[in-house]
């Protein structure tokens, strides 16, 4: 076993309203940023971890958002590689 | 008859439901605790309003894995009555006794206001002393109370008369203006597949007293005793 570090970004589901964004997408504009299309709000988490290797690290961080981390009817989420931590 | 209302860390509501039940119904209520693995004989279950954990995650998420949910889901899959109010309803939700979620109101800000909302069926164990159709005033006091599921689960919802509370004015037109937060189709509240399990923003506890300015609420908990006695 080995200690890893996974990072996991949730973002709210593409197509529903993310009023968040919304507003920062605003705030982008009045503050001259112009060009700014769409923003979306979402959630950062470091997972640390014992695993086998990274592939099983990767695995059971999948495993947390689908149970946990994410919520299934309204996020999607990514997990980055898993680093030695 | 017997309500258990389940006290999460940061539950605000539970005091709320338990004068209603004990002082307004006359019935019996005891306080569940989240770490608890016993439901006492509790005959209906009550997942109140509040901010469970700090709404940390998201609201709900983390109060699903209280110990005590375990007996509430067993409950709930033998076909026992458990009212999930605000909070409540938001883990239900995330426990999966309720389809679809609750997000952020799609106005960012926290409403605390008296909401009117329409009773769409009054077929259940929870509405049967309404008439389909009348309009109720409670209040609501929520941040993430907009309701969503994906197209085929709220046509499915529809179909089977399984949204039994919307958002609506005055006069019963359900209308962008009389939705507080968003929610699809002006939805308050709906229903579990099996009838059993019923989630609402807004707090039937709460509007119980004329002092307060409502008694719509009542015969949402009477509807139930009613129905479980029979």
């Amino acid at each position: 076993m080995a200690k890893f570090r996974i990072a996991v970004h949730i973002t709210p589901r593409k197509g529903l309203l993310d009023p968040q964004g919304n507003a920062v997408k605003d705030a982008l504009h009045t503050l001259g940023f112009k060009a700014v299309k769409d923003v979306h709000v979402g959630r950062y988490i470091i997972v640390e971890t014992d695993a086998y290797d990274a592939i099983a690290a990767e695995e059971t961080a999948t495993d947390m958002c689908r149970k946990l981390l994410a919520n299934p009817v309204t996020e999607d989420f990514d997990i980055e590689s898993a680093v030695h931590a | 008859m017997k309500f258990g209302i389940v006290t999460f860390p940061a539950s605000n509501c539970d005091y709320d439901a338990f004068h209603a039940i004990v002082d307004v119904l006359g019935e019996e209520a005891t306080y569940l605790w989240h770490k608890d693995h016993d439901l006492q004989g509790s005959d209906v279950v009550i997942l109140p309003g509040g901010f469970s954990y700090g709404d940390y995650l998201r609201a709900g998420a983390i109060a699903r894995f209280s110990p005590i949910m375990q007996e509430v889901a067993a409950h709930a899959k033998a076909g026992g009555p458990v009212l999930g109010i605000c909070n409540g309803f938001q883990i239900a939700c995330e426990a999966g006794l309720l389809p679809g979620a609750l997000m952020r109101n799609s106005h960012l800000q926290f409403v605390s206001a008296e909401v009117r909302i329409r009773v769409e069926n009054a077929d259940t164990m929870f509405t049967n002393l309404y008439d389909r159709g009348e309009i109720l005033r409670m209040p609501v006091a929520h941040g993430d109370g907009r309701y969503v599921a994906p197209a085929g689960v709220l046509e499915e919802l529809e179909a089977e008369g399984r949204v039994i509370f919307r958002y609506a004015d005055a006069a019963g037109t359900i209308s962008a203006d009389a939705n507080p937060n968003g929610s699809e189709r002006n939805i308050a509240g709906i229903i579990s597949e099996g009838g059993n399990v019923l989630g609402l923003m807004p707090h039937p506890e709460r509007a119980c007293s004329a002092l307060l300015g409502s008694t719509d609420g009542v015969r949402l908990l009477e509807s139930i005793l009613t129905r479980v006695a029979a």
